[in-house]
């Protein structure tokens, strides 16, 4: 298939569900007839019909829980969510229904939804259009937070995600929906909770997911060259996310960095942190050490906001206090 | 000489008793101890779940709320599991897990009272959505009260349901009650004139009175049934007990309370038998059977066993094949 774009490898795991499972429907604020505010699900109506692929009035709240009570009575839905900010209009739908219905009905029914979501800054979208809040979702027993960082695993995920029977938080982070990347003919579903060593190395683990997967891998090259080797994970979903890869990459580098856009404070890095201070403890060489956002709202300026998002290098400084 | 409307209406009476026995029962075992957490009962609404649920089949879904035992027991719950459940034992309907504001049965179409006021009409909106996808003739009933009219979830969901024509049945329960506030301090508005707002047809019926409920219930289902879209029927009842069982409702005027029995709605279905001259004998048939009934769900609630924590974890996500 050779080179595409980040929101043409989602619409093309959309397109591929919606053709081959009758019970997949699409919807969301401006997806269908307007094909999304990135562009992600153009031309899916004209292909699939307004039954199954529909605008949605503005109505978060309502367009979540529907996708529940639709999944509950045997349909697959993958809802949009135009920012990530706006879920907080949705949480009653997320967190007491979807999230619980499996486990509260004693195993009588499950989810299958996918809740597809942009977070992220770098547009200067301000405090209500870029937010990256993952880890509150990762923080419901019952939802599954997955998290993609380049075309191929974005397709690969998706499909997984859609045919996951449980609800899924499907994250993309806007400034990855122009970048290009290899893309395989026929590429399979990957699995959700299996990290990818996006770059092995031995000297400094860096565990991270989504736009700042490149961010690393950018820190890493430069590294390199004065003799630093860094390992990079990309961990594709938070919610599993995969402890046995990042344990055993400590054992092999003994130093641990945990890397991602959102808030440093009770974040994804705090809970890896903290499993990691526990069950490889005694592989640490240095303390661990997150790297993240400022605990502040993110700010609209286009100088405020380039300093506010965690960058080469806030990791190369981090990268030299665990050798240090 | 049993005629066919007094055989139907004998049937509501039964249905009603059936809910009215089985709630006033958890009312006493709640007393003693011996159901846990926090029930909400439907006495004196016992009309609105069985008539409404009287036009409905198993394939069709309903999404009830707090107040729920009467839809989950008209809709047809297992009553052994339905008892289980809400006594916290490990076969219970939902294996303990839900309790009293969360019993469900998939396999009747009842997708779940619920804890959060208002959360269940999404759902049956959603519902409602497979329903039309799947092209069947199933419909989806949303059940709240009028307590949920001042929820965002509920405009949204009129909105939506109207919009794309969904099979689906908004009932409210109007029982003047908003939890611990007379409703009429909460809500502006009249739910007919949402429904006219959304362009929704809407009806209303006297919520006490079992056969009109269920007679205007089935119009309402069979214009649903043949794509004519949501519409919405709005009961009038009566709460008689607390907003939650122990609730002292100090807040409830005591002439206001005492008016309640005037609306029951069994006495008012046995008032409408016995002008039909039905035998006393049917009448106190129908009460052993229901009091049997009741025994028996109670015994083997009481013969249930506590769940264990240790399974818990393999239910929080669906298990992988093959595990």
């Amino acid at each position: 298939m050779g080179e595409v774009r980040f929101g043409q490898a989602i619409n093309l795991a959309l397109d591929e569900s919606l053709e081959n499972d009758p019970s997949v429907v699409v919807f969301g604020e401006d997806i269908a007839r307007p094909g999304g505010p990135f562009g992600v699900t153009r031309g899916l109506q004209a292909k699939y019909g307004e039954l199954r692929v529909r605008d949605t009035p503005i109505s978060e709240a309502t367009l979540v829980s529907a996708a529940v009570g639709a999944a509950m009575s045997g349909l697959k839905p993958v809802v949009e969510i135009m920012f990530m900010d706006f879920i907080t209009l949705a949480m009653d739908g997320l967190v007491n229904q979807a999230a619980k219905a499996r486990f509260m009905f004693g195993g009588q029914c499950s989810v299958p939804m996918v809740l597809r979501t942009p977070h992220g800054g770098g547009l200067n979208a301000g405090p209500q259009h870029s937010q990256c809040l993952e880890a509150w979702c990762a923080h419901i027993p019952g939802l599954k937070v997955v998290v993609p960082s380049n075309p191929a695993d974005a397709y690969g995920l998706l499909k997984a995600a859609i045919a996951d029977p449980d609800p899924v938080i499907f994250v993309e982070n806007k400034a990855l929906y122009a970048a290009k990347g290899p893309m395989e003919d026929a590429p399979g579903p990957l699995e959700i909770g299996q990290a990818h060593i996006a770059r092995p190395g031995t000297d400094v683990t860096v565990v991270t997911y989504g736009a700042t997967v490149k961010t690393a891998l950018r820190s890493a090259g430069s590294l390199s060259e004065s003799g630093i080797e860094l390992e990079v994970i990309d961990l594709r979903s938070i919610q599993p996310w995969d402890e046995a890869t990042v344990l055993a990459s400590l054992s092999r580098t003994h130093r641990l960095i945990i890397l991602h856009e959102a808030v440093t404070a009770f974040g994804t890095g705090a809970e890896i942190a903290a499993r990691m201070a526990d069950v490889g403890f005694d592989e640490l060489d240095a303390p661990i050490v997150r790297v993240g956002a400022p605990f502040m709202p993110v700010p609209f300026a286009a100088s405020l906001e380039s300093q506010y998002l965690p960058d080469a290098d806030d990791l190369i400084a981090a990268v030299h206090k665990v050798l240090a | 000489m049993t005629s066919n409307s007094q055989k139907r209406l004998l049937g509501f009476y039964e249905r009603m008793l059936l809910v009215r026995e089985c709630e006033l029962k958890l009312s006493a075992l709640f007393a003693d101890g011996e159901v846990p957490g926090f029930i909400h009962l439907s006495v004196g609404q016992e009309a609105v779940a069985i008539g409404v649920m009287d036009a409905l089949n198993d394939s069709d879904t309903i999404a009830s709320n707090h107040r729920g035992h009467g839809h989950a027991i008209a809709k047809g719950v297992d009553l052994d599991s339905f008892f289980l459940e809400i006594m916290g034992k490990q076969e219970g309907i939902c294996g303990g897990r839900g309790g009293s504001m969360h019993v469900a049965d998939m396999s009747v179409g009842m997708l779940g009272a619920n804890g959060i006021v208002g959360a269940g009409i999404p759902l049956a909106v959603g519902s409602a959505l497979a329903h039309q996808v799947h092209n069947t003739q199933n419909i989806a009933v949303a059940f709240f009260g009028d307590g949920a009219l001042a929820e965002g979830v509920l405009h949204e969901s009129f909105n939506l349901a109207s919009l794309w024509k969904l099979p689906i049945l908004f009932v409210c329960e109007n029982n003047g009650w908003s939890e611990f506030s007379p409703t009429s301090m909460q809500f502006v508005a009249e739910v007919r004139d949402l429904a006219t707002a959304f362009k929704m047809p809407s009806r209303q019926v006297d919520g006490n009175d079992v056969s009109a409920v269920a007679d205007v219930t089935a119009e309402i289902v069979s214009t649903i049934r043949s794509n004519g879209g949501p519409q919405v029927l709005e009961c009038t009842t009566r709460r008689v007990h607390g907003h939650y069982e122990g609730d002292p409702q100090q807040y409830r005027d005591a002439d206001e309370l005492a008016s309640v029995s005037d609306y029951d709605p069994i006495v008012l279905c046995e008032e409408v038998l016995q002008k039909m001259k039905t035998a006393g004998r049917d009448i106190a048939a129908i009460r052993t059977r229901v009091a049997d009934r009741v025994s028996a769900a109670t015994d083997a609630g009481r013969a249930g066993t506590l769940p264990s924590f240790g399974h818990l974890l393999a239910d929080v996500y669906t298990p992988a094949r093959g595990a």
